[in-house]
Parts: C-alpha cells; sequence; structure tokens
C-alpha cells in the first residue's frame, strides 16, 4: 500500500455515478467501486424509482422505515381565500374556488413555500407516504464492509426527490460515500448529484449514449462539480463519444471492455469485479486518483 | 351569463380547441351583451404540469361560470365544479359553432370530466 492509497480515516468524500442515458452501467460501476475501494464505504442507491444496486450487493438488511414527505393541510376556518399560495405555487397544486382553496397533493413538489407565505399561517405540513428507506451491510470483505443504504418511492407516488434527499441524509461514518444516481438531468438526478465531491459520467460509445453525455456534461458543468467519463462496452459503438471527450478537454477516467463475461455475471447478479478481476485493480486507481486530485485541489 | 370558450384564435371563427388546460386561450362572451373578451393562456401552454388547474382557476377568476370545450381532465373539472362554473363538452368545429349550438340549448351540461389524468 502506497502513502497515496485511499484512506478509512480522510475526510468524508461523495462520489456520484451519474448518466444522461439510461443502461449504460451506472449500477455496474458503483457496485465494482464500492467492493475495489478496499476501505468500508457507504453505498447509497439514489435511483429511487427503480432501485437495483441490492440486486448485485446483497446486504444483510438490518433497518426498515417509512419515509414521507410534507404537503399543505390548510385550515378552511383560518384561509381567507387571498390567493396568495395559489400565486406561489410554480407546480400548479393549489386553486381556489368560492372561498374555499383546494390542494393537489400529487403536484405538490413539498418546497413548503405555499405554508411560509400564507398571511393567514392557515397552512401546515401534513406528511404523505412517499416509499421506504432501507439500511444493510455486504461483508463480502471483512476489512471493508460495504453500508447500503436504499430509496425506493411507493408505487404511484411520482415525487423522487424528498426520498432522494432522504436517502442521501442517513448519516454514515465511511470516509468513502458513492452514489448511484438517477438517469437523465432532471430534478432526480440533479437532486442526487448535487454537493457531491465528484461525479462519474457513465456512457456507452454511441449516438445515443453521446446525445445524453453531452446533457450530463452541460448539467454537471453547472451544478460546478468536477466530473469525469467512464465508457462502457468500450469496443463497441462508434467514435463519437471519444471525439466529444478530447474536444471537449474531457478526461476519460476509464474504459470497462464489452465482453460477455461481464453481460453474464451481470445477469446474475454477480459483481464487475468477479467478472474482470483485471478492472478491479484499475478501478482502485481510479478511486485514488479521483479523491486525491480533490485533496490537492 | 360569461361563457369562456377554449379556443385557437383570438376571433368568433377560431376553431374550439378541443384541450381545455393547454388550449390556445380563451375567448369569453358575454351572452346577454355579446361582448367578448381575450383570456391568455399562453403559461398554461407551456405548464411542466397543472395546466388544468390553473386554467380552471383563470377562467373562474375572469368571472366565467360556463366553460365550453372539448375536453376537460379530472383535476380541472374539480376546480370548475367547486367554483360552481357549469362544463360543456362538444366535438363543435369552431368557437362560433359552440356559441350557436349552446344558445339553441343543443349542448348538455356535463357530470364528469371526460378525459383522464396525466398523473394516475
Amino acid at each position: 500500500m502506497n502513502t497515496n492509497d485511499i484512506k478509512s480515516n480522510a475526510p468524508p468524500f461523495t462520489l456520484a455515478i451519474a448518466s444522461g442515458k439510461g443502461g449504460t452501467g451506472k449500477t455496474t460501476l458503483a457496485t465494482a467501486l464500492a467492493e475495489a475501494a478496499g476501505i468500508p464505504v457507504t453505498l447509497r442507491d439514489c435511483d429511487v424509482e427503480e432501485p437495483n444496486a441490492h440486486l448485485f450487493i446483497r446486504p444483510q438488511w438490518h433497518r426498515h422505515t417509512e419515509q414521507t414527505r410534507p404537503v399543505p393541510l390548510i385550515d378552511q376556518q383560518r384561509c381567507t381565500a387571498c390567493g396568495a399560495c395559489v400565486e406561489l405555487c410554480q407546480f400548479n397544486a393549489i386553486a381556489v374556488a368560492r372561498g374555499l382553496a383546494m390542494v393537489f397533493t400529487e403536484l405538490c413538489h413539498s418546497c413548503g413555500g405555499c405554508r411560509r407565505i400564507c398571511p393567514e399561517g392557515a397552512i401546515s405540513d401534513k406528511e404523505v407516504p412517499i416509499g421506504t428507506l432501507d439500511c444493510g451491510t455486504q461483508r463480502k470483505n471483512p476489512a471493508a464492509p460495504i453500508n447500503f443504504i436504499q430509496g425506493k418511492l411507493a408505487i404511484g407516488q411520482v415525487m423522487a426527490p424528498p426520498l432522494i434527499r432522504a436517502t442521501k441524509n442517513v448519516a454514515a461514518e465511511e470516509a468513502l460515500n458513492i452514489l448511484d444516481c438517477p438517469p437523465g438531468t432532471s430534478c432526480p438526478m440533479i437532486t442526487a448529484v448535487r454537493d457531491s465531491d465528484f461525479v462519474l459520467l457513465v456512457t456507452e460509445p454511441t449516438p445515443f449514449g453521446l446525445n445524453d453525455l453531452e446533457l450530463a456534461v452541460e448539467t454537471v458543468r453547472q451544478l460546478l462539480i468536477p466530473f469525469a467519463v467512464v465508457i462502457n462496452r468500450a469496443d463497441s459503438g462508434d467514435a463519437g463519444v471519444r471525439t466529444y471527450c478530447h474536444a471537449n478537454n474531457i478526461n476519460i477516467a476509464l474504459e470497462i471492455p464489452w465482453k460477455r463475461e461481464i453481460a453474464e455475471a451481470y445477469s446474475r447478479g454477480d459483481s464487475l469485479c468477479d467478472a474482470a478481476p483485471e478492472l478491479k485493480a484499475q478501478l482502485h486507481t481510479m478511486l485514488q486518483q479521483i479523491m486525491c486530485r480533490e485533496e490537492t485541489a | 351569463m360569461n361563457v369562456a370558450f377554449s379556443a385557437t384564435g383570438s376571433d368568433i371563427e377560431s376553431g374550439l380547441d378541443q384541450r381545455f388546460g393547454r388550449a390556445k386561450q380563451f375567448i369569453i362572451i358575454n351572452t346577454e351583451t355579446n361582448a367578448a373578451s381575450i383570456l391568455e393562456n399562453t403559461q398554461n401552454m407551456n405548464a411542466a404540469q397543472g395546466a388544468g388547474i390553473q386554467a380552471a382557476q383563470n377562467v373562474v377568476n375572469a368571472g366565467a361560470t360556463a366553460v365550453i370545450t372539448g375536453n376537460c381532465g379530472p383535476k380541472a373539472f374539480q376546480v370548475l365544479q367547486a367554483a360552481g362554473v357549469k362544463i360543456y363538452h362538444t366535438k363543435q368545429p369552431s368557437v362560433g359553432a359552440a356559441l350557436k349550438a349552446f344558445l339553441a340549448g343543443e349542448l348538455e351540461e356535463a357530470s364528469s370530466a371526460n378525459a383522464e389524468s396525466h398523473w394516475s
């Protein structure tokens, strides 16, 4: 172990694994990095609409909690139907008709603005269920256990961000925090990626992969978070992603080859590190570089 | 009474917009005086969500007591109903034709939404 190796007593570092396009390998990379780190890590599955990292981690679950989010509850006795909340709400979740305020809970984003602005103090928070938080541990490597946390949105719920925040907010002591983020570049992805120390954008070398990578790069640049690209199924597709990265000075931190053994392992829920052991060292080195880069920055 | 028509343009010959929440605009006609006014709906046309609710709120605020449109979803319907606004669904091609049918008593008041929610 050299002096630059990843330290378990370093200040907490959060690494987000994101992508524009779905199905590029975020979960494959996030779970493999958790195993390759060699120190105790916290892995959080923030893809609350369809969390699947647990299939690869197979943790021993030890905590299960129901999660709620606040929506406005209007005291009709106090409400004067002034419409200040209707005016404020950017999501059209409140309407006032014949002196009666109506709330459309499923459109509410739980921002709390209506409660704050109500001049009569007629609005309070009502907690409604949104999903569950599950915590567990994987001890495949007893010296470097994976503390695993996942949020899971309840069926019929559409507001992912409050549950993603809850998944990120579970306290943990590990020095490395890996986030498996939702795909896309809309609110769920931004909520998951925000406040990270570094982002790895996983893509595939195809026109679809490139199109969505460009959107993800623009998003992460706006969030002012340093990032690099990981190309999955690297020897398929075309040269578009590499050309784009070179032209825009974007570091390609790792290329994961397109191998049948990797796909087979994935289909069984086995780790990338087991399917392609040579990648484990590369993943470890990449993590070192990312974390040390931050230390010296 | 003030009747709000979902319209694709600004005059009586304009098409009757089949969408309520995301209608191009509303023409509000006073059936006693024949006075007409335009209620813009650009903001809701481009809204990420809740266009029907907000369009209903605007129509209510504008003092309409009836709405004539092609299709109306459950949330807009709920707001309009709570405000006591009567809703008429019609396939009439233009605002003028819909007005004529309404004045002739040919339109039947809707008792429920005729389009599905986008959220459930």
